[in-house]
């Protein structure tokens, strides 16, 4: 890593302006996804997964709890790659 | 034409697999290929019912028995044998290849067999086949190798005793349905899941499949786990404690999967977890939870060769298989990166994609039943494979930092394989139907309502915001996680160095104390089993089992590292 090249050199999905655009594109779809819920009719079956866009919340609270619950667990059981080496 | 259905399509693989080794190496892309479909063929030739059956030492033996279910299961094999054996053509190892082969027909023997002394020797030879793909994998696979022949023959000394007990507890050999509720019937079910990748002995799977070979792994990715899926839904349909162990092995695998930093034990991991959603499934053991059990074993099989083929691919052509040093392929790997992300989002069940279809089928079975908690954790642990598998691999592989490699893309027969199998995701993704024909039972089933893809796209969607976002708290170090095999792999070296420190004449009288011990149980047991024991008369296979597990066990925790 002598010198930064510029930003134009690299790959068009490589560039900042181009990852912050991705971003406001994500951002955007994620509210639509969410703004559906008053389009379709959902079938709930067992009341919570009626609640207004259960799948949204419900999906980033499982995956923050996930990441939460093993890094938690990699306190107690993370070892150097090397471990079974010796 | 009967003489055509009588030709057990298991053979044709197995016999392939045997010549492969021998051949030249300009006809063997031949037998990689032709073989898998001409197999395929004969699979959809065996009717229903027993086809081939004869007695042997009094017992009945069925090797060849069809109905939809072996179908559907022996198909996927044949199909994976075919993408696997294009994705090998450029593999110069011919032995391996032949294991692979010998692997992938015994699979299709189980999915054919109508007894359960056919299915414990396919069984075998099934372990046999495909430790000797991982011992190809060089370096480190050898011992990994070991350890897994090891814990297989474990597995099949529990099935064997199990299917013992339970041809002399019902004096037939029949392979049907029943209930774990006798010893034998445990012993069966226990040798079962340890294929399954169930707790506690799951991490022979992540220990062994990563070292393998890029072209084994895609081979032991698709028969062990999924004929252990088939045996579960014809012989324990419905059995509850599997709801229990499926949900163990979901959440197991994306815990697990998380915190890993190899590429390929990231998709071992999400194996265990996947196969864990089907013997959920297995354990609702409704028609439309069994259904979407052999279903997503079906998609499964496809994407997650699919993703190993990609991983495969990256291997071959870098080297290099830790996140911590790949990154930025997406820039001179295009197809294998869209190939992978192909897999990735069929194994997230992005709607399109045909883990949409075979998944939801499984979760449609338990809210049917109203099994609100199953339900609930099921959608969380939809969410988390995309976290753990469908961007996770992707990204650190492909994208993530620019890691300054500059790969080419591999030999054509590999990017062929890649593409013929996502071509397959997205058609079964979109045209499900001829794959809900083949189902055992029939399907009254919809997956694409407004509803469902909106639920699926928000679960997905947001569980991606929450990658990025905790992004920081997800990036790879140079770790592993320790696990349950950590008994026997680490327990031996420690109570090593605990001897170590404490050596001199503490170990001299230890030794001496345990030698006089082994002496007095030799005595015991010569006065038990000895011509005038009481233990002579019977020879019980259950304390034969018992005492094979028990050396087995010991052999572990003292030999292995």
């Amino acid at each position: 890593m002598a010198k930064k090249k510029s930003s134009r050199d690299d790959h068009w999905l490589a560039r900042p302006e181009n990852i912050r655009l991705l971003w406001w594109i994500f951002i955007a779809i994620l509210a639509v996804t969410v703004l559906c819920d008053f389009i379709v009719h959902h079938h709930p079956h067992f009341g919570i997964d009626g609640t207004f866009g259960f799948a949204a919340w419900f999906g980033f609270a499982a995956c923050v709890v996930l990441v939460v619950f093993a890094k938690a667990l990699s306190a107690f059981l993370k070892r150097p790659d090397t471990y079974y080496d010796g | 034409m009967m003489a055509e259905f009588s030709i057990p399509p298991a053979l044709v693989l197995i016999v392939t697999g045997l010549l492969i080794p021998v051949l030249q190496k300009r006809a063997r892309s031949i037998f990689l290929l032709a073989p898998p479909l001409l197999t395929l063929w004969l699979i959809w030739q065996v009717p229903d019912g027993v086809i081939l059956s004869f007695e042997f030492m009094g017992y009945g033996i069925a090797p060849l028995k069809g109905d939809a279910l072996s179908r559907l299961f022996a198909t996927i094999f044949a199909i994976m044998a075919f993408g696997g054996g294009l994705f090998s053509l450029n593999r110069d190892q011919p032995a391996e290849l032949g294991a692979a082969f010998v692997y992938a027909g015994s699979a299709i023997g189980v999915a054919f067999a109508g007894d359960l002394i056919t299915v414990f020797i396919f069984w075998e030879i099934m372990a046999v086949g495909s430790t000797i793909v991982v011992w190809f994998g060089g370096g480190e696979a050898q011992r990994a190798g070991l350890r897994y022949a090891a814990i297989h023959l474990l597995g099949g000394v529990l099935l064997m005793a199990g299917v013992a007990g339970e041809i002399s507890a019902t004096g037939t050999t029949e392979f049907r349905a029943i209930q774990p509720d006798s010893i034998a019937r445990w012993l069966i079910l226990a040798g079962f899941l340890i294929n399954a990748g169930a707790p506690p002995l799951s991490a022979w799977l992540p220990d062994a499949y990563p070292e393998a070979s890029w072209s084994g792994t895609v081979f032991l990715s698709a028969f062990t786990t999924k004929t252990a899926v088939y045996v579960l839904i014809r012989g324990f349909p419905g059995a509850e404690i599997l709801i229990f162990i499926g949900l163990y092995m979901v959440f197991y695998g994306i815990i697990y999967a998380i915190l890993e930093n190899d590429m390929r034990r990231i998709l071992a991991y999400s194996i265990i977890n996947q196969v864990g959603f089907m013997v959920t499934g297995i354990g609702i053991g409704t028609t439309m939870a069994l259904n979407g059990a052999a279903a997503h074993a079906f998609t499964h099989i496809i994407y997650k060769a699919l993703l190993l083929m990609s991983a495969g691919s990256v291997l071959h052509m870098t080297g290099k298989r830790k996140c911590t040093d790949l990154g930025g392929l997406f820039r001179t790997m295009p197809l294998t990166c869209i190939c992978g992300t192909i897999g990735a989002l069929s194994i997230s069940s992005f709607p399109l994609t045909s883990g949409f279809i075979s998944k939801s089928m499984i979760a449609q079975g338990a809210a049917d039943e109203h099994m609100m908690i199953v339900w609930m954790l099921l959608a969380a642990a939809s969410a988390g494979v995309f976290l753990h598998a469908g961007i996770k691999f992707p990204w650190f592989v492909f994208f993530q930092k620019d890691s300054g490699l500059r790969p080419d893309e591999p030999p054509w027969n590999m990017k062929a394989s890649m593409v013929l199998f996502s071509v397959f995701c997205i058609g079964l993704g979109i045209y499900p139907d001829p794959l809900y024909a083949i189902l055992p039972a029939p399907v009254d089933y919809q997956p694409y309502t407004g509803a469902h893809v909106v639920f699926q796209l928000q679960l997905l969607l947001f569980s991606g915001l929450a990658f990025f976002l905790m992004l920081g708290w997800l990036k790879r170090t140079l770790t592993i996680t320790l696990d349950f095999d950590w008994f026997y792999r680490g327990l031996g070296q420690a109570l090593q160095a605990e001897f170590q420190i404490k050596s001199g004449a503490a170990w001299t009288a230890f030794v001496d104390r345990t030698y006089r011990a082994v002496i007095r149980f030799l005595e015991t047991v010569y006065r038990h089993h000895g011509p005038q024991g009481v233990l002579a008369r019977t020879w019980p296979t259950g304390s034969m089992a018992i005492w094979a597990t028990l050396l087995l066990g010991a052999y572990l925790i003292f030999y292995y590292r």
